[in-house]
C-alpha cells in the first residue's frame, strides 16, 4: 500500500484583518484522503485560514500548498482543484435547485451528466425538489445542495466552513454520512466546525482557538492526552451542585456536560467518597460520582485553561 | 469559455425575471417619467389663472386683457378695483401673475410711447415667473406693434388734426426686440428634458443596476465560490453588463418611442447616430457601475453612491433643469465630469437640432475619453480575491 | 403554582400546510423548558405564536397570563427574546443598548441606571461599558445580550438558539446565567440544536411535524427511548418525520 501524500501543508501562516490577529502562526498538514477537522468557536480563526487554502485570501506571512500548489502563485491551478463551500449558504436563492447545479457545473467547464456519479448519493435526495427555488429550502436540504455544486466539477480537495452551523442533529449526522462516503471515494476534506462532537467524525483535528492552534492528533490521541482524574458528578439540585463543586479545593475546573457535571482534580488525593461526603455535608441528596471518559470537549475546556501547551 | 458565457448571461437573465418587481420598476421608469414631465410637472405654461387691475379702463387695456385671455397661456381669473388688491392675491396665491394698466393707458402708448403696463410676477418660482413674464410680454408687444401698424393709418387721418403724436407713437416700433425662438418654437419643455430623461435611464439601468448586482454577489457570498471558480473575473463582469445593455435598449427604444408618438418631439437629426451614442453612453455608465462595484461592499452603499453621484448631479448639473450657464464656475466645472451632461449635449444635438455628428463630435470624444477611464480604472481595481 | 404558559391545541396553517398541528403544554414558573426539533418541525413558528407575534389558526395559548390571540400586546411586555441572529446593535455602545432596551420594555427611567450598573458588576462587564458591542467577543455578546433581554425581569424570557456557535467554557457560562434567571423566578424557553445542553433543562419536549411526539424530563425520556443520551432520543424521534421541511 502505498503511503498517503500530504495533500495540503500549512507552514507558519500568519493573517490579520486590521488590528485583529485572526491567525498566529499556524501550521498542520492534511494527508490525502483523510478527513480533517478544524474546530473551535465562532472567531477562533477557522474561515480565515480555509479562505486562505481556497486563495481568496493571501497570507501575511507563512506557506501554505495544496497538492504541492501554492495558494498565492498557483492560485489558478488550485481554484479548479478545489471544492469550497463557504460559511453561510451561498447559493443563488432565487434560481432553482437544478439552475444553481448546471450553472456550477458550466463554471467549472463540466456538465452534470459527466459528474452525476460522484454527486448521486447526495443529490438524489434533493432530486424530488429540482424545481423549487433554493431560497425556499429547508436548512439541511441547503446543505446538500451546497455540497453537490462544491462537488460538481470533480474536486480532489473540498473545503467546507461551517457547513453544520445551525443544522439540527439529525441532518449534521447525515451530513457526516456524505462526508464519510467521499472519503472513501479518496477526497481529501476539510471542514470547520463549532461543534466537539463531531470531532469523533474526522481522522484528524486541529483544536484552535484565538488564531492558534492549541493541539493536533487524530480524536483517539487528543482524548489519551487528558492526563489528570476527571469525574462525573450528579445529583438533585445539579446548579448549587455546580457551585459547591467549584468551591472544593481539589477540583481545578467544573462544568455542566449533559446531565451530569465533569470535575476535572487537580491529582489523585481526593476518593469520590470524600467528595461524596464533603457535598452531603453541604445538603445534596441523590449524589452520584463515577469516574468520567473524557471527551474533545473537555479537552478543548482544559487547554483553554492551560494555554501553554506544547504540541503533541 | 463561450459556453460558460452564455449561462452566465442566462442566469442573470433569470435573476432579473424572477424579481418581477424590479424588473416592471426598471422597464415602467421611464414612460412615468415621460408622462410626470411631459404632462403633469410640465414647466411649459397653460391657462394659468392671472389677475388684471385695470385702472385705465380704455378700449386699449381692454383689448389687451382681452388678448391675453384668449391666449392659450392665460387666463384672467380675477379683476382687480384697487391697488392694494394686487398683495392680497400674491399672499393668497390666486394668481403668479398680476397685470397692471395705469391710468389712461391708452393715450400713454398711443402719445409718449412710454409703456403705462406693468408685469408683477410672484417670484418664488423663479423660473415659472420668468417664463410668465415673457409670455405676456410677448403678447403686449404684439398687441402693441398691431395697434401702431393700425395706428400708422389711423395716424394719417389724425395728422390732419395737427397730432403730432403718432410719429412719436411710431418710433418704439423699430426698438421692440424681435423675439425669435429657434428648434423649439413653441417653448415645449419635452424637448428640453427628453435628453435629459434619456440621460438620467441609462445611468440608472447600466450603472446602478450594474453596481447593485456585483456588489449582491458579495453580500450573498455567491461572489466567493465564483472567485474559487476557474473562470476569468471579466467574464462574469462581461455577462453582469449583457441583460442590463438589454434592458437599456428596450428602454432607449421606449423613450424615442413616447417622444415621438406621445410628446411630438420629431427626431430631427440621424436615428443611427443618435442609436449609436446612446450605446457608447451605456458603455461609459456600465463602466462607471463596475467601478462603483469594486469600491463597496453592500448594496445599500452601491445604491446610495450611485444615487448621490450619478442621478443627482444628472438631474442638477447636467442642463437637464437648470442652465448650467448660469452656475457658479465651481459647479460649471463640476459639471464637466458628469457623463450624462455631454450625452444630454449630444441628444440635443441630433434629436432635436438635426445637426449632424461632426457637430457633436467633440462632446462624442469626451465620452469615449470618459469610458476608457472607467473601465481601466474599474479593471485595476478588480480583486481576484477578497481583499 | 399557575402555569406561566398554557397551551391547549394550538394550531397554525399556511395555505394548506400545517406548521404546527395541535399541541398542547404547561410550562410552570422558574422552569427552564427545552424546546427541541429538527429545521422545519415547527419551533420558530410556535414560539412566534407564543410571543404573539402571529397568530394561531385555532386553539388557545396563554402567556403570562394573557392570551396569546387577543391580547399579544400584554404579552409582549412580560416577556423578553434573544436570538442568536438578532441580539443587540453592534454600532451602539453596551450602556447606550442597555438604555435603548430598557426604554422599550418601559423600564422606569430612574430605575435604568442602577440597574445597568448591577447588570454589567455581575457580569464583570463594568469596564466595557462603553465598548461598541460588535468589538466584544462572540461569547460576551450573546451573555449581554440574555442579561439585556431580562433587564425588566419579565416571567418569561424566550432564548432561541442562544449559544450557535459559541465556545464551549463560554456556552456553558451561559447556562449558568440561566440557571440564575431560574433561580429567580423567570421561565426560561430555549431551543438548541446543542444536545448536551438538552439535559440542563427541567423539562424538554421534541417536536415532529409540527406535532409534540415527547415531552418530559431528559432523565424519564431516555428512559423511556432506552437511551443514554438526549441525542438519541432525539435522533430516534426525529427520523420518523415524513414531511419535507417547509
Amino acid at each position: 500500500m502505498k503511503q498517503p501524500a500530504e495533500t495540503v501543508t500549512v507552514r507558519h501562516l500568519r493573517k490579520s484583518h486590521g488590528n485583529t490577529l485572526a491567525l498566529r502562526d499556524v501550521s498542520f498538514q492534511a494527508r490525502a484522503g483523510e478527513i480533517c477537522g478544524l474546530i473551535g468557536p465562532d472567531g477562533a480563526g477557522k474561515t480565515t485560514l480555509l479562505r486562505i487554502l481556497a486563495t481568496l485570501l493571501v497570507p501575511d506571512s507563512g506557506q501554505a500548498s495544496i497538492e504541492g500548489l501554492d495558494v498565492v502563485k498557483d492560485y489558478r491551478a488550485i481554484r479548479s482543484r478545489v471544492g469550497y463551500m463557504p460559511g453561510r449558504f451561498s447559493l443563488y436563492q432565487d434560481l432553482t435547485v437544478e439552475e444553481n447545479l448546471h450553472f456550477f457545473a458550466t463554471l467549472f467547464g463540466t456538465s452534470v451528466q459527466e459528474n452525476y456519479e460522484l454527486i448521486k448519493d447526495i443529490y438524489s435526495q434533493i432530486e424530488p425538489f429540482r424545481k423549487r427555488r433554493a431560497g425556499a429550502l429547508s436548512g439541511g436540504m441547503k446543505q446538500k445542495l451546497a455540497l453537490s455544486c462544491a462537488l460538481i466539477h470533480q474536486p480532489s480537495v473540498l473545503l467546507l466552513d461551517e457547513p453544520t452551523t445551525g443544522v439540527d442533529a439529525v441532518s449534521r449526522k447525515e451530513f457526516w454520512g456524505m462526508l464519510g462516503r467521499l472519503k472513501l471515494q479518496g477526497l481529501t476534506i476539510l471542514v470547520s466546525t463549532p461543534y466537539m462532537d463531531e470531532a469523533g467524525q474526522c481522522d484528524q483535528i486541529s483544536l484552535i482557538s484565538e488564531g492558534e492552534i492549541l493541539r493536533i492528533g487524530t480524536p483517539v490521541e487528543i482524548v489519551r492526552s487528558f492526563r489528570k482524574p476527571l469525574w462525573n458528578a450528579r445529583g438533585d439540585d445539579m446548579h448549587r451542585l455546580l457551585l459547591n463543586l467549584r468551591e472544593h479545593p481539589a477540583v481545578e475546573a467544573c462544568y455542566a456536560f449533559g446531565g451530569n457535571h465533569h470535575l476535572t482534580l487537580r491529582d489523585d488525593s481526593l476518593t469520590p467518597a470524600e467528595l461524596s461526603a464533603y457535598l452531603s455535608d453541604r445538603g445534596h441528596a441523590g449524589i452520584r460520582i463515577a469516574e468520567a471518559v473524557p471527551g474533545v470537549e473537555d479537552c478543548y475546556m482544559e487547554l483553554l485553561r492551560t494555554p501553554q501547551q506544547t504540541l503533541l | 469559455m463561450s459556453r460558460v458565457f452564455i449561462f452566465f448571461v442566462r442566469k442573470e437573465f433569470l435573476h432579473i425575471f424572477r424579481d418581477v418587481r424590479t424588473m416592471v420598476i426598471l422597464l415602467g421608469i421611464p414612460v412615468v417619467q415621460l408622462i410626470l414631465f411631459g404632462f403633469a410637472i410640465s414647466t411649459e405654461v397653460k391657462n394659468a389663472r392671472i389677475a388684471v387691475l385695470d385702472l385705465s379702463r380704455d378700449a386699449a387695456s381692454r383689448a389687451v386683457t382681452e388678448r391675453l385671455d384668449a391666449s392659450a397661456y392665460f387666463d384672467v381669473g380675477w379683476h382687480l378695483e384697487h391697488p392694494g388688491d394686487v398683495e392680497k392675491v400674491f399672499r393668497e396665491g390666486k394668481a403668479p401673475l398680476v397685470v397692471v394698466f395705469s391710468e389712461r393707458f391708452q393715450q400713454q402708448m398711443l402719445h409718449s410711447g412710454s409703456a403705462g403696463i406693468q408685469l408683477i410676477a410672484d417670484a418664488s418660482d423663479p423660473n415659472y415667473a420668468t417664463t410668465l413674464t415673457r409670455y405676456a410680454e410677448a403678447i403686449i408687444a404684439d398687441f402693441e406693434r398691431e395697434l401702431q401698424a393700425s395706428d400708422g393709418v389711423a395716424a394719417d387721418g389724425l395728422s390732419a388734426d395737427g397730432q403730432p403724436g403718432s410719429t412719436q407713437a411710431a418710433a418704439p416700433q423699430g426698438i421692440v426686440p424681435q423675439l425669435t425662438i429657434l428648434y423649439n418654437p413653441r417653448l415645449q419643455s419635452a424637448y428640453q428634458f427628453v435628453p435629459g430623461v434619456l440621460g438620467m435611464i441609462l445611468m440608472l439601468i447600466c450603472a446602478m443596476m450594474t453596481a447593485i448586482s456585483i456588489v449582491r454577489e458579495k453580500e450573498t457570498g455567491t461572489m466567493e465560490v465564483l472567485l474559487v471558480s476557474p473562470v476569468r473575473p471579466i467574464l462574469i463582469i462581461l455577462a453582469k453588463a449583457v441583460p442590463y445593455f438589454v434592458l437599456s435598449c428596450v428602454n432607449l427604444a421606449t423613450v424615442l418611442l413616447l417622444s415621438v408618438f406621445v410628446l411630438g418631439v420629431p427626431v430631427a437629426g440621424s436615428l443611427v447616430w443618435l442609436v449609436l451614442v446612446s450605446f457608447l453612453f451605456v458603455f461609459v455608465s456600465l463602466s462607471l457601475g463596475l467601478l462603483v462595484s469594486t469600491l463597496t461592499r453592500s448594496q445599500v452603499v452601491a445604491m446610495l453612491i450611485s444615487g448621490m453621484s450619478f442621478m443627482l448631479p444628472v438631474v442638477l448639473l447636467s442642463g437637464m433643469m437648470f442652465p448650467v450657464e448660469h452656475m457658479p464656475r465651481v459647479l460649471q466645472m463640476l459639471s464637466h465630469m458628469i457623463p450624462a451632461k455631454w450625452f444630454i449635449i449630444v441628444v440635443k444635438d441630433l434629436m432635436i437640432k438635426g445637426a449632424g455628428i461632426s457637430a457633436a463630435l467633440p462632446e462624442v470624444l469626451v465620452l469615449c475619453g470618459m469610458a476608457v477611464v472607467f473601465v481601466t480604472l474599474s479593471l485595476l481595481n478588480f480583486k481576484h480575491r477578497l481583499e | 403554582m399557575k402555569p406561566v404558559i398554557e397551551v391547549d391545541r394550538l394550531v397554525k396553517r399556511f395555505g394548506g400546510f400545517t406548521a404546527v398541528d395541535h399541541i398542547s403544554f404547561e410550562v410552570a414558573p422558574g422552569e427552564i423548558f427545552g424546546f427541541l426539533g429538527a429545521n422545519g418541525a415547527g419551533k420558530t413558528t410556535a414560539m412566534r405564536m407564543l410571543c404573539g407575534l402571529s397568530k394561531p389558526t385555532s386553539g388557545t395559548g396563554k402567556v403570562a397570563g394573557y392570551d396569546i390571540a387577543s391580547h399579544p400586546d400584554e404579552v409582549k411586555k412580560r416577556i423578553g427574546y434573544m436570538s442568536q441572529k438578532f441580539s443587540l446593535y453592534g454600532d451602539l455602545r453596551v450602556w447606550e443598548n442597555i438604555r435603548l432596551f430598557a426604554g422599550i420594555y418601559g423600564v422606569p427611567q430612574r430605575e435604568i441606571a442602577p440597574r445597568t450598573d448591577a447588570l454589567l458588576s455581575r457580569l464583570d462587564f463594568a469596564a466595557e461599558r462603553n465598548t461598541l458591542v460588535r468589538d466584544l467577543p462572540l461569547g460576551w455578546k450573546q451573555k449581554l445580550s440574555f442579561s439585556v433581554s431580562v433587564f425588566h425581569h419579565p416571567g418569561i424570557v424566550f432564548l432561541d438558539e442562544p449559544t450557535g456557535g459559541v465556545d464551549p467554557v463560554t456556552r456553558r457560562k451561559f447556562w449558568e446565567l440561566i440557571y440564575q434567571a431560574a433561580d429567580e423566578g423567570i421561565t426560561v424557553f430555549v431551543t438548541t440544536h446543542y444536545m448536551d445542553e438538552a439535559e440542563y433543562c427541567h423539562r424538554v419536549s421534541v417536536m415532529v411535524d409540527g406535532r409534540i411526539e415527547a415531552l418530559d424530563t431528559p432523565e424519564r425520556l431516555k428512559q423511556q427511548f432506552g437511551a443514554t443520551e438526549m441525542d438519541e432520543v432525539f435522533q430516534q424521534l426525529a427520523r420518523k418525520a415524513q414531511r419535507q421541511e417547509l
